[in-house]
């Protein structure tokens, strides 16, 4: 699943429009995902201009 | 907030804040919604602007103006330096801006024209009548209502979900993403009339780091690579701090900027059944320069304008709105795009090696126009051998 550190994400969204799924949203100042429609594919972690994004095991 | 417009309009940077203000001008019925509590805050941008595409919109003003930039260098991997002067070509530059004052002041020409304004409101749903987008549902603070409107302008900017919740494909591949950091810089010796572009692998693979000033002894320093070349320890923000860490360790960073900026082609269509899409979320950014307020601002216009004769006419389907779509297309910022596009991805290609040797090759020369074109033509006289690595790009140069 897809892990959300926020205390490095600059909500700046630049993972948004690379997501297939469009399983991500900026919404005002915080990012969310939405689990149900994120297939883990990893693409977000390299658009995030800080690496506040990470591909985690389910368990 | 009224439960009808004329024209709703999602996202209040420089092209939702022109199509509102064109909209309004026009005699419409017109409304920004803005997710983020301010307009031009947090910014996520470099803010350079050229002079003359911003004289098509409007007078410059000191309020919104951080620098009056004369000169750009370019730098390449080894040093070699590509000085193109204001003084020396005869034609001008370019402005920093302000953007957090900008974006307020075109907001206000919007909202003086008649426009309604509002800020932490977000598109959370198109209303959809079959294909059909009649408007938006919008929230704010936790309350959602229905805004109608005979034609929706989607200004959402680089993250370009409304479209996409509309069946529009915005998604970008990660090698047209621009992933960004950028910091405002305080403190440091800057030539205060310069924008700076550093080139090669060890500053920024595939993209360039700026220097950009925004006054005596402050600059927007920040960097963009591709997203498909960032790995851990390789990100946009390592290459600043590394590119800080050598060139200005006593900078005082009084602002810290991050964002994505869209270098793909233009979407393939612009326009849907009461839709309209500028700016960012319709990818129309130079993807040379990674420059998108201009070409927000010119969407935005001719976008409400189109918008306008559709209404009269009383037909706002996807046929009624293509000229829009055509318009920008066939214009000039249409071409530039395509051909800058092709650029861009010839010029992905080359060794850092090559740069320096292309570099050398044009440096000291006098240019007399400050322009992509204007050094591709010279870079081509000095080296035309590249006429046959460009020869899929030989229609797009004459």
């Amino acid at each position: 699943m897809l892990t959300i550190h926020r205390e490095i994400c600059g909500y700046c969204g630049a993972c948004v429009s690379v997501c297939p799924e469009g399983a991500l949203e900026l919404v005002d100042a915080y990012l969310t995902v939405d689990d149900g429609v994120c297939i883990s594919c990893g693409l977000c972690t390299k658009a995030c201009p800080l690496g506040a994004l990470e591909v985690t095991d389910e368990e | 907030m009224k439960s009808e417009y004329d024209i709703l309009v999602i996202g209040g940077g420089p092209g939702g804040a022109m199509a509102a203000w064109t909209a309004a001008k026009a005699g419409l019925s017109a409304c920004i919604i803005e997710k983020r509590p301010a307009i031009g805050a947090p910014v996520r941008c470099a803010e350079g602007i050229g002079k003359e595409l911003l004289k098509e919109f409007m007078d410059p003003d000191p309020r919104w103006i951080s620098a009056d930039i004369q000169r750009a260098r370019i730098i390449a991997p080894d040093g070699t330096t590509i000085d193109l002067d204001e003084g020396k070509a005869g034609t001008e530059v370019g402005y920093v801006l302000d953007r957090k004052v900008f974006d307020r002041d075109l907001v206000w020409k919007a909202s003086e024209a008649g426009a309604d304004v509002f800020v932490k409101t977000r598109a959370v749903a198109p209303i959809l009548e079959g294909s059909r987008v009649c408007g938006a549902t919008v929230e704010f603070c936790g309350e959602r209502r229905d805004i109608r409107a005979k034609v929706t302008i989607a200004a959402d900017g680089v993250e370009a979900k409304f479209a996409r919740w509309c069946g529009i494909d915005t998604t970008l591949p990660l090698h047209d993403m621009m992933s960004c950091a950028q910091y405002l810089v305080t403190g440091i010796d800057i030539d205060p009339h310069s924008n700076d572009f550093y080139l090669g692998g060890e500053v920024a693979p595939q993209g360039y780091l700026w220097v950009f000033a925004k006054g005596e002894r402050s600059a927007n320093i920040g960097v963009g690579i591709p997203a498909s070349k960032a790995k851990p320890g390789m990100r946009a923000r390592d290459y600043l701090d590394r590119f800080m860490r050598k060139h200005y360790p006593e900078g005082r960073i009084i602002e810290c900027i991050f964002g994505g900026d869209p270098v793909s082609r233009p979407l393939p269509c612009t326009v849907a059944d009461g839709l309209m899409i500028v700016g960012d979320a319709a990818r129309v950014v130079d993807p040379i320069t990674g420059g998108g307020i201009g070409n927000a601002m010119i969407t935005g216009k001719m976008a409400a304008g189109v918008a306008a004769k559709a209404i009269a006419a009383g037909d706002t389907s996807k046929a009624a709105l293509m000229p829009y779509d055509q318009g920008w297309r066939s214009s000039k910022m249409g071409r530039t795009l395509e051909r800058n596009y092709r650029v861009k991805e010839y010029f992905i290609t080359l060794s850092d090696e090559k740069m320096n040797t292309l570099a050398r090759s044009i440096e000291g020369i006098n240019f007399s126009e400050i322009t992509v074109m204007a050094l591709l033509k010279e870079i081509i006289t000095r080296n035309p051998k590249l006429l046959l690595e460009l020869k899929h790009l030989r229609d797009n140069l004459t």
